[in-house]
């Protein structure tokens, strides 16, 4: 299923645990590595998928899903791809392989075919967004940058942590 | 399912707002602090890295600050905004992002004056230099575009002429050429016309005027629409390597509110113009009820225009609504729910002419204030040619649309026969 709304981008981040960043770079300012460490420093687990290192953020880094798959214990919730539009029907059938619960293409990356290929086999699928943004949009950070974030309500936020 | 589209009215009351996340409180706390402690060492490399969001220093963002940062980006339908002291503070915080020393700007004729000496004088000292242009013609917009130039610049509303630009006119020009066009929407304020709606690709505002409305206080906004294309070659600032910011490229990291960290992180942070926590708090309140003052401004500023423009002492009334005015077409098209507070008139001259009943006229009123400010909930009056543009000789004046005889109303919020009250009987003395 696509997921492009606030209640199920909330859901998917508050559900997962462990991400597979596909693609992540070992350079400090590249948007990848921004995204991982930010992820990373908000609770979540980072798997560095990228054939280039063996180690990123000081974590394993594997060269492929199937391999990091392999060698973590825990499962991969989400797969987060900083690669290009081309190269992301391979990454779903993949993500698919591994039990991974959502393919997440990042800020500019959409492919209509593996998304229909990921919600197929049953995937939550979203395109086109950071995962760093939309955490920090929707769990409160990204308003102290004065980014429009769409959020009206009349509860308090949940965290306590940008 | 798709989120909720909010109306504006909603929006004027809660964007950039939730409940506070320490306490709970329902009004927006003010912040009043200037730095924010770090959780950690790693924590504050993060936050100098721009590796997570967050607070350091109130000079950079301020909790407070930023809740008027999305109200007034949610209301132009903008992807983000930075708030500045002053209205002039963040003009020059967006503009010395888009150009630097070599690169060119080109401008509509018609200003506020601010603004023109702004450009003329200040921006020509560092070297970026303007072409001023007729606003009513977007040809010559196009024609003024030069290889450097980095950005078009009108005003929905232009101060004084209260003339109306063709922004979707003029939004073709600048995206033809690649450049985005920044948009002064000072008077009409986002409630009138939402220009990014039109194609602009930045919005300027003093929200010293409508926005918040009471006249208490200074402030500006940029908005960044998001939708401009700042990898198109153009824009080399955005796209390489940071000087100013550690080698951050912002376009790539940030992707649609690059422009607007850009402007944070190198303009805002090493001007420093910041904004009061205090101030923002203020135009935040009166952010809450713009929905309903505009339509009474709009409602009241077109009745007296209508009600000079049938008096036989006056000799011409401009107000972009007014059945026969220049800029009606471009005004329905444009501000379809009211062309602002604003409008001018000229008294007919006596054996002294139109220039000495103006200054009778100014000091025959009653209670509306004589004072150089447009958009506060109190109705202000000024003669222009003995005042603001004194320094000008007569055909400067006129060059700047500033007529001899012109004086310049910005409709408040009082009953409407006691301002006609007071404009009457001011222009019995004035014409006498």
């Amino acid at each position: 299923m696509i997921v492009d709304d606030i209640v199920g981008l909330r859901r998917i981040l508050s559900q997962s645990r462990t991400l597979a960043v596909v693609g992540l770079s070992a350079n400090w300012y590249r948007p990848s590595y921004f995204a991982a460490k930010y992820m990373r420093d908000h609770g979540y687990r980072i798997v560095p998928v990228n054939p280039t290192y063996e180690e990123v953020m000081g974590e394993p880094c594997f060269p492929d899903l199937a391999s990091a798959k392999k060698a973590t214990d825990s499962p991969i919730d989400i797969v987060d791809c900083f690669r290009k539009p081309e190269e992301i029907v391979p990454l779903a059938r993949d993500a698919i392989a591994i039990g991974a619960k959502v393919l997440w293409m990042q800020l500019g990356i959409r492919n209509n075919e593996a998304a229909r290929i990921a919600s197929d086999a049953g995937l939550d699928v979203v395109m086109d967004r950071c995962v760093k943004i939309e955490y920090a949009r929707l769990m409160g950070g990204l308003n102290w940058a004065g980014v429009n974030t769409g959020v009206i309500s009349a509860r308090r936020p949940l965290t306590s942590h940008g | 399912m798709a989120d909720r589209k909010f109306g504006f009215d909603t929006l004027c009351l809660h964007a950039g707002q939730i409940p506070d996340m320490a306490t709970g409180a329902r009004a927006l706390p003010i912040y009043q602090t200037t730095s924010f402690v770090f959780d950690s060492a790693d924590h504050a490399a993060s936050l100098f890295n721009l590796q997570t969001f967050g607070n350091v220093y109130s000079r950079i963002s301020n909790p407070t600050v930023c809740a008027l940062e999305e109200r007034v980006a949610a209301l132009e339908g903008g992807r983000a905004a930075l708030a500045a002291a002053t209205g002039m503070a963040a003009q020059t915080a967006a503009l010395l992002t888009l150009a630097k020393n070599g690169d060119h700007i080109v401008a509509a004729r018609t200003l506020y004056g601010g603004t023109y000496t702004q450009f003329a004088v200040t921006f020509s000292e560092f070297g970026i230099d303007t072409t001023f242009v007729d606003p009513d013609e977007p040809e010559s917009f196009r024609r003024a575009i030069k290889t450097n130039t980095k950005l078009l610049y009108a005003e929905t509303i232009g101060n004084p002429q209260l003339n109306v630009v063709d922004l979707a006119a003029l939004a073709e020009v600048a995206h033809e050429a690649g450049v985005p066009l920044v948009i002064d929407n000072t008077l009409a304020s986002p409630y009138l016309c939402r220009p990014i709606e039109h194609g602009a690709d930045i919005v300027i505002h003093s929200a010293t005027k409508y926005l918040g409305g009471h006249g208490t206080t200074m402030g500006g906004v940029v908005v960044e629409s998001g939708k401009f294309d700042w990898g198109n070659g153009k824009f080399p600032q955005m796209t390489t390597p940071s000087r100013g910011y550690h080698g951050v490229i912002f376009h790539e990291t940030f992707g649609d509110f690059g422009f607007t960290m850009k402007a944070r992180m190198e303009a805002m942070r090493t001007l420093g113009p910041a904004l009061s926590p205090f101030n923002a708090f203020l135009l935040l309140q009166g952010i809450e009820t713009l929905h309903l003052r505009m339509p009474r401004h709009c409602e009241s500023a077109l009745a007296i225009a209508q009600h000079l423009a049938a008096d036989a002492r006056v000799a011409w009334v401009n107000y972009p609504l007014l059945p026969g005015n220049r800029y009606e077409t471009l005004a329905r098209r444009y501000l379809p729910r009211g062309a602002g507070g604003i409008l001018t008139f000229g008294i007919k001259g006596g054996r002294d002419g139109g220039a000495a009943a103006g200054v009778r006229f100014i000091e025959a009123v009653q209670f509306l204030s004589h004072l150089a400010n447009v958009g506060d909930a109190k109705t202000l009056v000024i003669h222009p040619a003995s005042t603001t543009h004194r320094q000008l000789n007569e055909e400067e004046q006129r060059a700047a649309g500033v007529l001899p005889e012109m004086i310049r109303l910005s409709v408040g919020l009082e009953t409407l026969d006691d301002i006609l009250w007071d404009v009457d009987q001011a222009l019995a003395t004035a014409s006498r």
